[in-house]
Protein backbone atom coordinates (compact mmCIF):
# COMPACT_ATOMS: atom_id res chain seq x y z
CA UNK A 1 0.00 0.00 0.00
CA UNK A 2 0.95 3.85 -0.77
CA UNK A 3 2.25 5.65 1.87
CA UNK A 4 0.54 8.49 0.66
CA UNK A 5 2.14 11.16 3.73
CA UNK A 6 5.71 9.94 3.27
CA UNK A 7 5.70 10.41 -0.58
CA UNK A 8 3.93 13.97 -0.20
CA UNK A 9 6.88 14.91 1.77
CA UNK A 10 8.70 14.20 -1.32
CA UNK A 11 7.03 17.23 -3.27
CA UNK A 12 7.52 20.71 -1.62
CA UNK A 13 4.91 22.25 -3.36
CA UNK A 14 2.12 20.62 -1.85
CA UNK A 15 3.15 21.83 1.43
CA UNK A 16 1.98 25.53 0.18
CA UNK A 17 -1.16 27.38 1.34
CA UNK A 18 -2.84 29.24 -1.70
CA UNK A 19 -5.92 32.08 -0.22
CA UNK A 20 -4.70 30.63 2.72
CA UNK A 21 -5.75 27.32 2.80
CA UNK A 22 -4.20 24.16 1.62
CA UNK A 23 -3.29 23.98 -1.67
CA UNK A 24 -5.33 20.79 -2.60
CA UNK A 25 -3.81 20.45 -6.42
CA UNK A 26 -6.11 18.48 -8.56
CA UNK A 27 -4.81 19.93 -12.20
CA UNK A 28 -2.15 16.56 -12.44
CA UNK A 29 -3.53 16.29 -15.88
CA UNK A 30 -2.37 19.89 -17.18
CA UNK A 31 1.19 19.30 -15.20
CA UNK A 32 2.27 17.16 -12.43
CA UNK A 33 3.49 18.58 -9.89
CA UNK A 34 7.93 17.50 -9.08
CA UNK A 35 9.48 15.48 -6.26
CA UNK A 36 12.17 16.77 -4.54
CA UNK A 37 14.50 14.21 -6.55
CA UNK A 38 14.00 15.68 -9.46
CA UNK A 39 14.17 19.32 -8.63
CA UNK A 40 17.59 18.18 -7.20
CA UNK A 41 18.88 16.54 -10.51
CA UNK A 42 18.31 20.12 -12.18
CA UNK A 43 20.35 21.90 -10.02
CA UNK A 44 23.06 18.97 -9.49
CA UNK A 45 23.16 19.22 -13.45
CA UNK A 46 23.58 23.35 -13.94
CA UNK A 47 25.73 22.81 -10.65
CA UNK A 48 28.35 19.96 -11.74
CA UNK A 49 27.49 18.76 -15.24
CA UNK A 50 26.39 20.94 -17.30
CA UNK A 51 28.24 21.12 -20.66
CA UNK A 52 26.29 20.56 -24.80
CA UNK A 53 26.51 16.88 -25.76
CA UNK A 54 27.97 14.57 -28.79
CA UNK A 55 30.42 17.01 -30.08
CA UNK A 56 33.02 18.06 -27.18
CA UNK A 57 35.93 16.00 -26.36
CA UNK A 58 36.34 17.43 -23.04
CA UNK A 59 35.19 15.90 -19.67
CA UNK A 60 31.93 17.85 -19.26
CA UNK A 61 30.77 17.20 -22.36
CA UNK A 62 32.00 13.43 -21.90
CA UNK A 63 29.94 13.27 -18.19
CA UNK A 64 26.54 15.19 -20.20
CA UNK A 65 26.46 12.82 -23.13
CA UNK A 66 26.36 9.90 -21.25
CA UNK A 67 23.62 10.73 -18.63
CA UNK A 68 22.11 11.66 -21.36
CA UNK A 69 22.43 8.84 -23.27
CA UNK A 70 22.07 7.02 -20.16
CA UNK A 71 18.26 8.67 -20.12
CA UNK A 72 17.78 7.46 -23.29
CA UNK A 73 18.44 3.99 -21.88
CA UNK A 74 16.29 4.30 -18.96
CA UNK A 75 12.86 5.67 -21.14
CA UNK A 76 13.60 2.58 -23.49
CA UNK A 77 13.53 0.19 -20.70
CA UNK A 78 10.64 2.22 -18.73
CA UNK A 79 8.39 1.74 -22.50
CA UNK A 80 9.75 -1.55 -22.91
CA UNK A 81 11.05 -0.53 -26.25
CA UNK A 82 13.58 -3.15 -27.93
CA UNK A 83 16.69 -0.56 -27.88
CA UNK A 84 17.14 2.98 -26.90
CA UNK A 85 17.67 4.37 -30.60
CA UNK A 86 14.01 3.72 -30.34
CA UNK A 87 13.88 7.02 -28.26
CA UNK A 88 13.36 10.16 -30.10
CA UNK A 89 13.67 13.13 -27.45
CA UNK A 90 11.40 16.22 -28.55
CA UNK A 91 10.05 18.79 -26.39
CA UNK A 92 7.00 17.85 -25.56
CA UNK A 93 3.73 15.54 -26.70
CA UNK A 94 3.07 18.50 -29.33
CA UNK A 95 6.30 18.48 -30.14
CA UNK A 96 6.89 14.33 -31.00
CA UNK A 97 3.16 14.23 -33.10
CA UNK A 98 4.09 17.41 -35.28
CA UNK A 99 7.76 15.68 -35.86
CA UNK A 100 5.85 12.36 -36.99
CA UNK A 101 3.12 14.34 -38.59
CA UNK A 102 5.54 16.50 -40.48
CA UNK A 103 8.20 13.52 -41.70
CA UNK A 104 5.01 11.37 -42.77
CA UNK A 105 3.16 13.93 -44.73
CA UNK A 106 6.48 14.27 -47.07
CA UNK A 107 6.93 10.27 -47.30
CA UNK A 108 4.24 7.82 -46.50
CA UNK A 109 1.17 9.95 -46.77
CA UNK A 110 -0.23 10.26 -50.37
CA UNK A 111 -3.24 12.09 -51.69
CA UNK A 112 -5.97 10.11 -51.02
CA UNK A 113 -5.19 8.42 -48.14
CA UNK A 114 -7.14 7.85 -44.74
CA UNK A 115 -6.07 8.72 -41.17
CA UNK A 116 -8.65 7.47 -38.61
CA UNK A 117 -8.16 9.99 -35.37
CA UNK A 118 -11.06 9.87 -32.80
CA UNK A 119 -13.29 12.43 -31.75
CA UNK A 120 -11.74 12.81 -27.87
CA UNK A 121 -8.30 13.66 -29.31
CA UNK A 122 -6.91 16.74 -27.68
CA UNK A 123 -5.72 19.17 -30.55
CA UNK A 124 -2.29 18.10 -30.38
CA UNK A 125 -3.30 14.90 -31.65
CA UNK A 126 -5.84 15.92 -34.60
CA UNK A 127 -4.38 19.98 -35.75
CA UNK A 128 -0.94 17.77 -36.46
CA UNK A 129 -2.50 15.68 -39.08
CA UNK A 130 -4.46 18.18 -40.30
CA UNK A 131 -1.66 20.21 -41.46
CA UNK A 132 0.07 16.31 -42.81
CA UNK A 133 -3.60 16.52 -44.86
CA UNK A 134 -3.16 19.77 -45.96
CA UNK A 135 0.43 18.71 -47.20
CA UNK A 136 0.20 15.35 -48.54
CA UNK A 137 -3.81 15.50 -49.71
CA UNK A 138 -4.28 12.57 -47.65
CA UNK A 139 -7.75 13.44 -45.43
CA UNK A 140 -8.70 12.61 -42.26
CA UNK A 141 -11.86 10.53 -40.69
CA UNK A 142 -13.18 10.84 -37.64
CA UNK A 143 -14.44 7.79 -34.85
CA UNK A 144 -17.23 9.02 -32.66
CA UNK A 145 -17.20 8.11 -29.28
CA UNK A 146 -19.98 5.95 -27.72
CA UNK A 147 -22.13 8.16 -25.49
CA UNK A 148 -20.53 6.59 -22.25
CA UNK A 149 -16.86 8.26 -24.13
CA UNK A 150 -15.90 4.42 -24.67
CA UNK A 151 -14.24 3.89 -28.07
CA UNK A 152 -15.94 0.71 -29.99
CA UNK A 153 -13.19 -1.37 -31.32
CA UNK A 154 -15.98 -2.88 -33.48
CA UNK A 155 -17.63 0.78 -34.69
CA UNK A 156 -13.21 1.70 -35.48
CA UNK A 157 -13.32 -2.13 -37.64
CA UNK A 158 -16.02 -0.91 -39.57
CA UNK A 159 -14.28 2.22 -41.00
CA UNK A 160 -11.00 0.37 -41.73
CA UNK A 161 -10.83 0.40 -45.38
CA UNK A 162 -8.31 0.23 -48.19
CA UNK A 163 -7.06 3.57 -47.88
CA UNK A 164 -6.83 3.46 -44.37
CA UNK A 165 -3.28 4.36 -43.99
CA UNK A 166 -3.09 6.04 -40.30
CA UNK A 167 -4.76 5.35 -37.14
CA UNK A 168 -4.41 7.24 -34.00
CA UNK A 169 -5.87 6.85 -30.50
CA UNK A 170 -4.87 8.86 -27.40
CA UNK A 171 -4.42 5.88 -24.78
CA UNK A 172 -6.76 8.12 -22.08
CA UNK A 173 -8.34 10.73 -22.82
CA UNK A 174 -7.76 14.10 -21.35
CA UNK A 175 -11.19 14.85 -20.82
CA UNK A 176 -13.12 11.66 -20.03
CA UNK A 177 -10.22 9.78 -18.21
CA UNK A 178 -11.12 6.60 -19.90
CA UNK A 179 -8.78 3.79 -20.68
CA UNK A 180 -8.84 3.09 -24.65
CA UNK A 181 -8.45 -0.40 -25.37
CA UNK A 182 -5.06 0.74 -27.15
CA UNK A 183 -3.82 -3.20 -27.09
CA UNK A 184 -7.38 -4.45 -29.16
CA UNK A 185 -6.87 -1.51 -31.40
CA UNK A 186 -3.14 -2.55 -32.08
CA UNK A 187 -4.25 -5.78 -33.19
CA UNK A 188 -6.30 -4.31 -35.71
CA UNK A 189 -3.71 -1.95 -36.78
CA UNK A 190 -1.28 -4.87 -37.04
CA UNK A 191 -3.88 -7.25 -39.05
CA UNK A 192 -4.75 -4.53 -41.68
CA UNK A 193 -1.09 -3.02 -41.93
CA UNK A 194 -2.38 0.55 -41.15
CA UNK A 195 0.44 2.59 -39.16
CA UNK A 196 -0.54 3.06 -35.49
CA UNK A 197 0.31 6.25 -33.51
CA UNK A 198 -0.82 6.19 -29.62
CA UNK A 199 -0.97 9.72 -27.83
CA UNK A 200 0.10 8.11 -24.29
CA UNK A 201 0.48 12.06 -22.60
CA UNK A 202 -2.40 11.09 -19.95
CA UNK A 203 -1.53 7.29 -19.26
CA UNK A 204 2.23 8.17 -18.76
CA UNK A 205 1.68 9.07 -15.23
CA UNK A 206 -1.09 6.53 -14.28
CA UNK A 207 -0.52 3.02 -16.05
CA UNK A 208 2.99 0.77 -17.34
CA UNK A 209 3.55 1.52 -20.58
CA UNK A 210 4.42 -1.37 -23.22
CA UNK A 211 5.13 -0.37 -26.63
CA UNK A 212 5.37 -3.80 -27.32
CA UNK A 213 1.93 -5.57 -26.12
CA UNK A 214 0.20 -2.12 -27.17
CA UNK A 215 1.62 -2.99 -30.66
CA UNK A 216 1.99 0.44 -31.53
CA UNK A 217 4.43 1.44 -34.76
CA UNK A 218 4.91 5.46 -32.60
CA UNK A 219 3.80 6.50 -29.01
CA UNK A 220 4.15 10.03 -27.63
CA UNK A 221 4.66 11.27 -23.97
CA UNK A 222 5.70 14.30 -22.00
CA UNK A 223 8.18 14.63 -19.43
CA UNK A 224 6.22 17.27 -17.40
CA UNK A 225 3.35 15.39 -17.16
CA UNK A 226 5.22 12.67 -15.19
CA UNK A 227 7.12 14.41 -12.53
CA UNK A 228 10.00 15.53 -14.82
CA UNK A 229 10.98 18.93 -16.04
CA UNK A 230 8.78 20.82 -18.70
CA UNK A 231 10.06 21.11 -22.09
CA UNK A 232 11.35 17.13 -22.87
CA UNK A 233 9.03 15.15 -24.59
CA UNK A 234 9.84 11.57 -26.17
CA UNK A 235 8.78 10.40 -29.28
CA UNK A 236 8.61 6.06 -29.65
CA UNK A 237 9.24 4.50 -33.28
CA UNK A 238 9.53 1.16 -33.96
CA UNK A 239 13.27 0.44 -34.78
CA UNK A 240 12.06 0.02 -39.15
CA UNK A 241 9.75 2.50 -39.09
CA UNK A 242 12.23 5.07 -37.50
CA UNK A 243 14.65 4.21 -40.58
CA UNK A 244 12.25 4.78 -42.90
CA UNK A 245 11.20 8.32 -41.36
CA UNK A 246 12.73 11.55 -43.11
CA UNK A 247 13.88 13.96 -40.34
CA UNK A 248 11.69 16.89 -40.18
CA UNK A 249 13.97 19.92 -38.88
CA UNK A 250 17.71 20.20 -39.98
CA UNK A 251 20.97 21.76 -38.18
CA UNK A 252 24.07 20.02 -36.12
CA UNK A 253 23.80 16.95 -34.51
CA UNK A 254 21.65 15.13 -37.06
CA UNK A 255 23.96 15.09 -39.99
CA UNK A 256 26.79 11.97 -41.15
CA UNK A 257 28.37 14.46 -43.87
CA UNK A 258 27.65 17.86 -45.22
CA UNK A 259 28.45 19.17 -48.39
CA UNK A 260 26.95 22.29 -49.64
CA UNK A 261 25.75 20.03 -52.85
CA UNK A 262 24.03 17.05 -50.49
CA UNK A 263 23.81 15.98 -46.73
CA UNK A 264 23.41 12.99 -45.45
CA UNK A 265 21.80 12.12 -42.33
CA UNK A 266 22.76 10.61 -38.65
CA UNK A 267 20.81 7.19 -38.26
CA UNK A 268 17.97 7.19 -35.59
CA UNK A 269 17.35 8.76 -33.17
CA UNK A 270 20.15 11.53 -33.78
CA UNK A 271 18.14 12.33 -37.45
CA UNK A 272 15.41 13.86 -35.47
CA UNK A 273 16.97 15.50 -32.84
CA UNK A 274 18.59 18.79 -34.37
CA UNK A 275 20.22 21.30 -32.40
CA UNK A 276 21.14 21.44 -28.76
CA UNK A 277 18.86 19.36 -27.10
CA UNK A 278 16.77 19.58 -24.22
CA UNK A 279 19.70 18.06 -21.72
CA UNK A 280 18.65 18.84 -18.28
CA UNK A 281 14.94 17.68 -19.12
CA UNK A 282 15.89 14.32 -20.48
CA UNK A 283 17.98 13.71 -17.33
CA UNK A 284 15.22 14.69 -15.11
CA UNK A 285 12.81 12.69 -17.05
CA UNK A 286 15.46 9.80 -16.17
CA UNK A 287 14.99 10.55 -12.27
CA UNK A 288 11.51 10.68 -12.81
CA UNK A 289 10.60 7.21 -14.21
CA UNK A 290 13.11 5.43 -11.37
CA UNK A 291 10.72 7.83 -8.80
CA UNK A 292 8.07 5.90 -10.17
CA UNK A 293 9.69 2.66 -10.15
CA UNK A 294 10.75 2.85 -6.96
CA UNK A 295 7.39 3.75 -5.60
CA UNK A 296 6.07 0.77 -8.17
CA UNK A 297 3.14 1.40 -10.50
CA UNK A 298 1.04 -1.23 -8.80
CA UNK A 299 1.00 0.68 -5.52
CA UNK A 300 0.06 3.68 -7.52
CA UNK A 301 -2.50 1.83 -9.55
CA UNK A 302 -4.01 0.63 -6.10
CA UNK A 303 -4.42 4.28 -4.43
CA UNK A 304 -5.20 5.67 -7.78
CA UNK A 305 -7.92 2.94 -7.75
CA UNK A 306 -9.51 3.92 -4.29
CA UNK A 307 -9.16 7.82 -5.54
CA UNK A 308 -11.36 7.58 -8.52
CA UNK A 309 -13.92 5.42 -6.56
CA UNK A 310 -14.34 7.97 -4.01
CA UNK A 311 -14.79 11.04 -6.66
CA UNK A 312 -16.85 9.06 -8.89
CA UNK A 313 -19.43 8.39 -6.04
CA UNK A 314 -19.15 11.81 -4.82
CA UNK A 315 -19.41 13.26 -8.12
CA UNK A 316 -22.57 10.99 -8.83
CA UNK A 317 -24.12 12.05 -5.62
CA UNK A 318 -23.50 15.51 -6.22
CA UNK A 319 -26.84 17.60 -7.74
CA UNK A 320 -27.30 18.77 -10.58
CA UNK A 321 -23.40 17.73 -12.08
CA UNK A 322 -22.83 15.76 -15.63
CA UNK A 323 -20.25 14.08 -15.43
CA UNK A 324 -18.40 13.61 -19.37
CA UNK A 325 -17.57 10.02 -20.02
CA UNK A 326 -18.74 7.44 -17.66
CA UNK A 327 -17.46 4.05 -19.01
CA UNK A 328 -14.67 2.33 -17.15
CA UNK A 329 -11.72 1.45 -16.98
CA UNK A 330 -10.82 5.06 -15.95
CA UNK A 331 -8.11 6.94 -14.42
CA UNK A 332 -8.89 9.49 -11.25
CA UNK A 333 -9.33 12.44 -14.16
CA UNK A 334 -13.25 14.21 -14.32
CA UNK A 335 -14.94 16.81 -16.07
CA UNK A 336 -18.01 17.63 -15.27
CA UNK A 337 -20.46 20.99 -15.31
CA UNK A 338 -22.65 21.69 -12.86
CA UNK A 339 -26.43 22.62 -14.32
CA UNK A 340 -27.08 26.50 -14.73
CA UNK A 341 -23.80 27.42 -13.37
CA UNK A 342 -20.77 28.16 -16.09
CA UNK A 343 -17.72 26.19 -15.23
CA UNK A 344 -15.07 29.41 -15.45
CA UNK A 345 -17.60 30.64 -12.06
CA UNK A 346 -16.58 27.23 -10.52
CA UNK A 347 -13.02 27.19 -10.93
CA UNK A 348 -12.48 30.80 -9.91
CA UNK A 349 -14.07 30.35 -6.77
CA UNK A 350 -12.72 26.88 -6.35
CA UNK A 351 -9.41 28.42 -6.22
CA UNK A 352 -10.36 30.87 -3.56
CA UNK A 353 -11.10 28.09 -1.56
CA UNK A 354 -7.11 26.46 -2.66
CA UNK A 355 -8.14 24.27 -4.85
CA UNK A 356 -6.78 23.98 -8.52
CA UNK A 357 -9.01 22.54 -11.42
CA UNK A 358 -8.76 23.41 -15.02
CA UNK A 359 -11.92 25.00 -16.65
CA UNK A 360 -12.55 25.37 -20.54
CA UNK A 361 -12.16 23.43 -23.34
CA UNK A 362 -9.62 21.27 -22.86
CA UNK A 363 -7.73 22.10 -26.02
CA UNK A 364 -10.66 19.42 -27.38
CA UNK A 365 -12.94 21.50 -29.12
CA UNK A 366 -14.82 18.47 -31.00
CA UNK A 367 -15.36 16.77 -27.61
CA UNK A 368 -16.79 20.02 -26.16
CA UNK A 369 -18.92 20.52 -29.17
CA UNK A 370 -20.37 16.51 -29.34
CA UNK A 371 -21.43 17.39 -25.80
CA UNK A 372 -23.12 20.60 -26.84
CA UNK A 373 -21.44 22.61 -23.87
CA UNK A 374 -18.23 25.57 -23.87
CA UNK A 375 -16.55 24.36 -21.97
CA UNK A 376 -16.07 21.97 -18.36
CA UNK A 377 -14.40 22.00 -15.01
CA UNK A 378 -11.72 19.21 -14.97
CA UNK A 379 -10.21 18.00 -11.84
CA UNK A 380 -7.43 15.42 -12.52
CA UNK A 381 -5.53 13.29 -9.82
CA UNK A 382 -2.18 11.89 -9.00
CA UNK A 383 -1.19 9.43 -6.72
CA UNK A 384 0.27 12.04 -3.96
CA UNK A 385 -3.39 13.02 -3.65
CA UNK A 386 -5.79 11.86 -0.99
CA UNK A 387 -9.25 11.36 -0.14
CA UNK A 388 -9.39 14.00 2.27
CA UNK A 389 -8.46 16.27 -0.42
CA UNK A 390 -11.08 14.75 -1.86
CA UNK A 391 -13.41 15.98 0.72
CA UNK A 392 -12.18 19.04 1.11
CA UNK A 393 -13.00 19.15 -2.92
CA UNK A 394 -16.66 18.64 -2.14
CA UNK A 395 -17.40 20.61 0.39
CA UNK A 396 -15.64 23.40 -1.97
CA UNK A 397 -17.74 22.63 -4.69
CA UNK A 398 -20.91 22.73 -2.84
CA UNK A 399 -19.93 26.15 -0.97
CA UNK A 400 -19.09 27.31 -4.88
CA UNK A 401 -22.50 26.22 -5.57
CA UNK A 402 -24.75 28.09 -2.78
CA UNK A 403 -22.34 31.17 -3.72
CA UNK A 404 -23.38 30.48 -7.58
CA UNK A 405 -26.97 28.98 -7.61
CA UNK B 1 -25.12 64.41 -10.13
CA UNK B 2 -22.99 60.61 -9.87
CA UNK B 3 -19.58 60.73 -7.46
CA UNK B 4 -16.77 61.31 -9.20
CA UNK B 5 -14.85 58.56 -10.89
CA UNK B 6 -12.04 58.13 -8.23
CA UNK B 7 -14.36 58.47 -4.98
CA UNK B 8 -16.85 55.81 -6.87
CA UNK B 9 -13.82 53.45 -6.67
CA UNK B 10 -12.77 54.10 -3.21
CA UNK B 11 -16.41 52.97 -2.25
CA UNK B 12 -16.25 49.67 -3.95
CA UNK B 13 -12.66 49.20 -2.98
CA UNK B 14 -13.79 50.04 0.92
CA UNK B 15 -16.46 47.30 0.43
CA UNK B 16 -14.89 45.00 -0.58
CA UNK B 17 -11.77 45.66 1.78
CA UNK B 18 -14.24 45.44 4.27
CA UNK B 19 -14.74 41.99 3.57
CA UNK B 20 -12.32 38.80 5.07
CA UNK B 21 -13.20 36.23 2.87
CA UNK B 22 -12.74 35.55 -0.71
CA UNK B 23 -16.55 33.36 -0.87
CA UNK B 24 -18.63 36.99 1.11
CA UNK B 25 -16.17 39.05 -2.22
CA UNK B 26 -17.39 36.37 -4.71
CA UNK B 27 -20.67 36.97 -2.92
CA UNK B 28 -20.64 40.54 -3.61
CA UNK B 29 -19.87 40.75 -6.80
CA UNK B 30 -21.85 38.01 -7.22
CA UNK B 31 -25.12 40.13 -6.19
CA UNK B 32 -23.66 43.20 -8.34
CA UNK B 33 -23.99 41.46 -11.27
CA UNK B 34 -27.88 40.51 -10.53
CA UNK B 35 -28.77 44.05 -10.15
CA UNK B 36 -27.51 45.07 -13.63
CA UNK B 37 -30.48 45.54 -15.70
CA UNK B 38 -31.78 42.62 -18.31
CA UNK B 39 -29.85 42.80 -21.62
CA UNK B 40 -32.17 42.00 -24.29
CA UNK B 41 -31.18 38.63 -26.25
CA UNK B 42 -31.14 40.16 -29.69
CA UNK B 43 -28.12 41.87 -28.59
CA UNK B 44 -26.30 38.79 -28.07
CA UNK B 45 -25.22 38.80 -30.59
CA UNK B 46 -21.58 39.04 -32.80
CA UNK B 47 -21.16 42.90 -33.15
CA UNK B 48 -21.70 42.93 -29.18
CA UNK B 49 -19.56 40.02 -28.51
CA UNK B 50 -16.23 39.93 -26.84
CA UNK B 51 -13.76 37.59 -27.81
CA UNK B 52 -10.45 36.15 -26.03
CA UNK B 53 -12.67 35.52 -22.53
CA UNK B 54 -13.37 31.96 -21.17
CA UNK B 55 -16.86 33.03 -21.00
CA UNK B 56 -19.10 35.02 -23.38
CA UNK B 57 -19.36 38.38 -22.47
CA UNK B 58 -21.16 41.19 -24.59
CA UNK B 59 -20.93 44.69 -24.17
CA UNK B 60 -23.39 47.67 -26.21
CA UNK B 61 -22.15 51.12 -25.83
CA UNK B 62 -23.58 54.37 -26.96
CA UNK B 63 -23.67 58.22 -26.63
CA UNK B 64 -26.50 59.80 -25.21
CA UNK B 65 -26.47 63.65 -24.17
CA UNK B 66 -23.06 63.35 -24.68
CA UNK B 67 -22.26 60.64 -21.98
CA UNK B 68 -21.49 57.45 -22.24
CA UNK B 69 -24.39 54.66 -21.88
CA UNK B 70 -22.88 50.89 -21.40
CA UNK B 71 -25.13 47.54 -20.90
CA UNK B 72 -23.12 43.91 -20.82
CA UNK B 73 -23.76 40.83 -19.94
CA UNK B 74 -21.58 37.73 -19.57
CA UNK B 75 -22.85 33.84 -18.72
CA UNK B 76 -20.52 33.92 -16.26
CA UNK B 77 -21.92 35.06 -12.46
CA UNK B 78 -18.27 36.63 -11.70
CA UNK B 79 -17.22 38.23 -15.16
CA UNK B 80 -20.83 39.45 -14.80
CA UNK B 81 -20.44 41.20 -11.59
CA UNK B 82 -17.39 42.33 -12.76
CA UNK B 83 -19.15 44.21 -16.20
CA UNK B 84 -21.95 45.67 -13.15
CA UNK B 85 -18.46 47.57 -11.48
CA UNK B 86 -17.25 48.66 -14.71
CA UNK B 87 -20.71 49.96 -15.49
CA UNK B 88 -20.94 51.61 -11.77
CA UNK B 89 -17.61 53.22 -12.59
CA UNK B 90 -17.67 54.40 -16.10
CA UNK B 91 -21.61 54.46 -17.45
CA UNK B 92 -22.93 58.11 -17.62
CA UNK B 93 -19.18 59.84 -17.91
CA UNK B 94 -18.30 61.95 -20.82
CA UNK B 95 -16.04 60.26 -22.91
CA UNK B 96 -13.08 62.20 -22.30
CA UNK B 97 -13.72 60.97 -18.84
CA UNK B 98 -13.80 57.39 -19.75
CA UNK B 99 -10.94 57.38 -21.94
CA UNK B 100 -8.54 59.17 -19.22
CA UNK B 101 -10.02 57.39 -16.36
CA UNK B 102 -7.25 55.26 -13.74
CA UNK B 103 -9.09 51.87 -12.85
CA UNK B 104 -7.44 51.34 -10.18
CA UNK B 105 -10.25 49.51 -8.40
CA UNK B 106 -9.62 46.59 -9.88
CA UNK B 107 -6.32 45.89 -8.37
CA UNK B 108 -6.92 47.27 -5.15
CA UNK B 109 -9.89 44.52 -4.79
CA UNK B 110 -8.10 42.06 -6.15
CA UNK B 111 -10.16 41.12 -8.54
CA UNK B 112 -7.35 41.88 -11.19
CA UNK B 113 -4.52 40.59 -9.65
CA UNK B 114 -6.16 37.63 -8.00
CA UNK B 115 -7.59 36.50 -11.25
CA UNK B 116 -6.25 34.18 -13.39
CA UNK B 117 -4.39 35.21 -16.06
CA UNK B 118 -6.88 34.32 -18.51
CA UNK B 119 -8.92 36.06 -16.58
CA UNK B 120 -7.23 39.08 -16.18
CA UNK B 121 -6.27 38.73 -19.88
CA UNK B 122 -10.14 38.98 -20.78
CA UNK B 123 -10.61 41.62 -18.40
CA UNK B 124 -7.97 43.76 -19.94
CA UNK B 125 -10.11 43.68 -23.22
CA UNK B 126 -13.29 43.89 -22.01
CA UNK B 127 -11.71 47.36 -20.92
CA UNK B 128 -9.60 48.05 -23.72
CA UNK B 129 -13.42 47.70 -25.64
CA UNK B 130 -14.58 50.36 -23.55
CA UNK B 131 -11.86 52.74 -23.95
CA UNK B 132 -11.40 52.42 -27.74
CA UNK B 133 -15.37 53.51 -27.69
CA UNK B 134 -14.85 56.61 -25.52
CA UNK B 135 -11.77 57.74 -27.59
CA UNK B 136 -13.66 57.42 -30.86
CA UNK B 137 -16.73 59.16 -29.83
Amino acid sequence: MLDVARIREDFPILASEVNERPLVYFDNSATSQKPQVVIDALVEFYSRKNSNIHRGVHHLSEVASGEYEASRTKVSQYINASRPEEIVFTNSTTGSINLLADSLSRSYLREGDEIIVTEAEHHSNLVPWQMACERSKAKIRMLPMEDDGSLSVERLKGMIGERTRLLTVSHVSNVLGIVNPVEEIGALASANDVMYVVDAAQSIPHLPIDVNRIGCDFLAFSGHKVLAESGIGVLYGRHDRLLDLPPSQGGGGMVNKVTMERTTYADPPLRFEAGTPNISGALSLAVALDYMSDIGLRDIIEHEEMLTAHMREGLERFEGLQLYGTADPRVPLFSFNIDGIHHYDLGLVLDKMGVAVRTGTHCAEPLMERYGVKGSVRASLAFYNTIEEIDVFFESLEKAVVLLG
Amino acid sequence: MKDDIVSMQKDIVASFRGLDDWLDRYDLLVSSGRELPPFPDEERNDENAISGCQSNVWIKMGIENGRMTISADSDAAITKGILALLIKVLADRTPQEVAESDLFFIDETGLGTNLSPSRSDGLRIIIKTIRDFARSN
